[in-house]
């Protein structure tokens, strides 16, 4: 098991494997960053924006802090529909590869 | 308004009666599969990712995401809304970030994950260290907050409140394990969902099921100011600093790292997040609309008296919509969810002492089934007594910092480590060791010396350090730590067995 894995972790697909991974989940960190820390900076620094009136008493801030929320929630979709079909095929893949070894 | 809130009513004690005894007899059915310590510390594995997801929100969502957000929401307004955002943003990044290495390089703990490659002994410590400290701090705040709220709702005297959380969630605990602290964690988490839901409902129903009109409503019956960004956030950094201690002081949490073993693979793992992420924001999307609904219906003026955190909101505003029966309905939900988190936390911090200290540390990893699960479940008894006494000890204290400094201990002193262990080859030892405790140090000396502390408990004039919230500097400190001593210090040893780790990591070759 030790030395037939080897090639594996050193071969092309499982770097680009790797490499992609993390892109995805980097991409995806920065993109809950700006969502949830653009709300924050919003109330520190413009509060006129999130009090400006949408109804007759509502505030875009509400509409803004549940978007925050469902963002968020949309992005671990993304996540995971990514990951379900794109990187189980590649990790099938190169188990098969390990398997006929 | 009058109200029988404070008095140990019929249906409250029923409702909570019910509770007790449908998770005691599940509690004897999962005894009876909990022989292993795969079967204790894990539920053999076999929770689902769907079940899972409920049990992790259940972990997640205590009585200060119900009661205190309701709360903060009918007496500040808007303040609440931004408050609870904080809340669910650590849930994506949790699954980005770790849910899925951690899984498929762990066994029982997140320790596991940060010793795969090291030395065990000194990093095993230091990992347990940081579990444990976290784990106390939380725990405190959440038998306080028993304590206090269980007075409230029942009228039961503090003590008497304490120790019954104490001794019903460790008999969950001890006898049924993983398998019965997940179901009670299902439970809950049905039971919060389904409450609250028809606690929004039948508040809505008041505002034609518009919140347009129920918002109209507050900005008359108040001021349009409730509606705004209010006092809570003054200054940005401080925000900021808050931010991040509670995005990732979750992927520090060691109970909820831990409920990642309970599902059998990382595919599950990941899609429980999903499920999880979904339930708790759902929850703190409606949750605000039962604050504002309880600050019109009930009046600020009364929910302020009652208790004056604003704690007993939605509490008051069940009573008022549908009667005594709903209140005492509402009152055991509030009550199953304080017992549920304590069992997760008191599981957790079992884990550490007797999976990390005493299996891999004093026995050198040596040690067999049987003694282990032995050895579990004196550690269980051992942190659980612990949670009741340290709960009255801290009666009457102001507990408020102790959840921002677990989340806080969380981020700086595991989270670093966790992150590094699985994405960083020259991590060594001595870097990780080091990383923990500065982190946890640091944390908890900044709080001490922060406004919330230095100002609001110990009552000095002005705070030391000025963030209420020290995680910008804590783990950022630990991080460079980490960084620094393990370039200084580099383990041949550590760097070789990467290669093997990372197949385990991405391809789950070898993952339990």
């Amino acid at each position: 098991m030790g030395q037939s894995k080897k090639p594996v972790e050193e071969s092309h697909e499982f770097k680009e494997l790797v490499t992609t991974r993390w892109v995805v989940a980097g991409t995806l960190t920065l993109l809950v960053f700006i969502t949830y820390y653009g709300f924050i900076l919003m109330v520190g620094l413009s509060r006129e924006t999130l009090a400006r009136k949408i109804g007759e008493a509502t505030t875009l801030g509400i509409p803004l802090a549940v978007l925050v929320i469902v963002i968020s929630f949309l992005l671990t979709l993304v996540y995971i529909v990514w990951a379900n079909t794109g990187y189980d095929k590649r990790v099938a893949a190169l188990t098969r590869m390990l398997d006929k070894r | 308004m009058k109200t029988s809130l404070g008095e140990p009513t019929t249906s409250g004690i029923a409702f909570f009666l019910v509770f007790v005894c449908v998770s005691l007899l599940i509690t004897y059915w999962a005894a009876r599969r909990t022989r292993t310590t795969t079967e204790y510390y894990a539920a053999a594995r076999s929770i689902t990712a769907f079940q899972n997801g409920l049990a992790l929100a259940g972990d997640y969502m205590s009585a200060a995401s119900f009661l205190g957000i309701a709360g903060l929401v009918a007496l500040s307004g808007f303040d609440g809304m931004i408050y609870a955002t904080g809340w669910l943003v650590g849930w994506p990044v949790l699954l980005f970030l770790v849910a899925e290495p951690l899984r498929n390089l762990g066994k029982f703990t997140f320790a596991d994950v940060v010793a795969y490659r090291l030395r065990q002994r000194p990093i095993r410590i230091a990992a347990a260290i940081g579990s444990i400290l976290t784990v106390l701090f939380y725990t405190i705040a959440q038998m306080v907050g028993a304590g206090n709220l269980i007075k409230l709702m029942f009228g039961l005297s503090y003590e008497t409140a304490v120790i019954i959380v104490g001794v019903v969630m460790l008999i969950y605990v001890l006898f049924g394990g993983m398998i019965a602290t997940t179901w009670v964690q299902i439970i809950k988490a049905c039971l919060l969902l389904g409450g609250v839901t028809l606690l929004m409902i039948l508040t809505m129903a008041q505002f034609d099921f518009s919140p347009g009109v129920l918002y109209s409503k507050v900005a008359s019956t108040y001021s349009q100011a409730s509606l705004e960004p209010g006092k809570l956030i003054t200054d940005p950094l401080d925000a900021i600093s808050l931010g991040l201690a509670l995005m990732f002081g979750l992927l520090g949490l060691p109970h909820i790292l831990m409920r990642f073993y309970t599902v059998p693979d990382a595919k599950e793992a990941r899609k429980s997040v999903g499920w999880a992420t979904g339930f708790i924001g759902y929850f703190y999307c409606i949750i605000p609309l039962v604050g504002f609904g309880a600050s019109v219906l009930v009046g600020r003026e009364l929910i302020a008296s009652v208790d004056k955190g604003g704690n007993m909101a939605a509490l008051l505003l069940s009573e008022l919509l549908a009667g005594t029966p709903f209140l005492g309905f509402v009152a055991a939900v509030a009550f199953a969810t304080i017992l549920a988190v304590v069992a997760g936390l008191t599981l957790a911090g079992a884990s550490a002492l007797s999976h990390d200290i005493y299996v891999n540390v004093v026995k050198g990893g040596h040690a067999t089934e049987w003694e282990q699960v032995k050895v579990a479940r004196i550690a269980t008894v051992i942190v659980g007594l612990l949670a009741i006494i340290l709960g009255i000890v801290f009666k009457g204290q102001n507990v408020a910092f102790m959840v921002g400094l677990a989340f806080a201990v969380a981020c700086s002193a595991n989270f670093p480590a966790l992150l590094l262990s699985i994405t960083w080859k020259k991590l060594t030892t001595a870097g990780a060791t080091a990383s923990i405790v500065v982190g946890a140090v640091l944390a908890t000396v900044l709080i001490i010396l922060s406004p919330t502390v230095w100002v609001d408990v110990f009552k000095n004039q002005a705070a030391v350090f000025p963030l209420k919230n020290p995680a910008i500097v804590s783990m950022t400190a630990s991080f460079v730590t980490a960084f620094v001593v393990s370039l200084v210090s580099r383990e041949k040893e550590a760097e070789q067995k990467f290669g093997d780790q990372r197949t385990r990591t991405y391809l789950a070759l070898g993952a339990e």
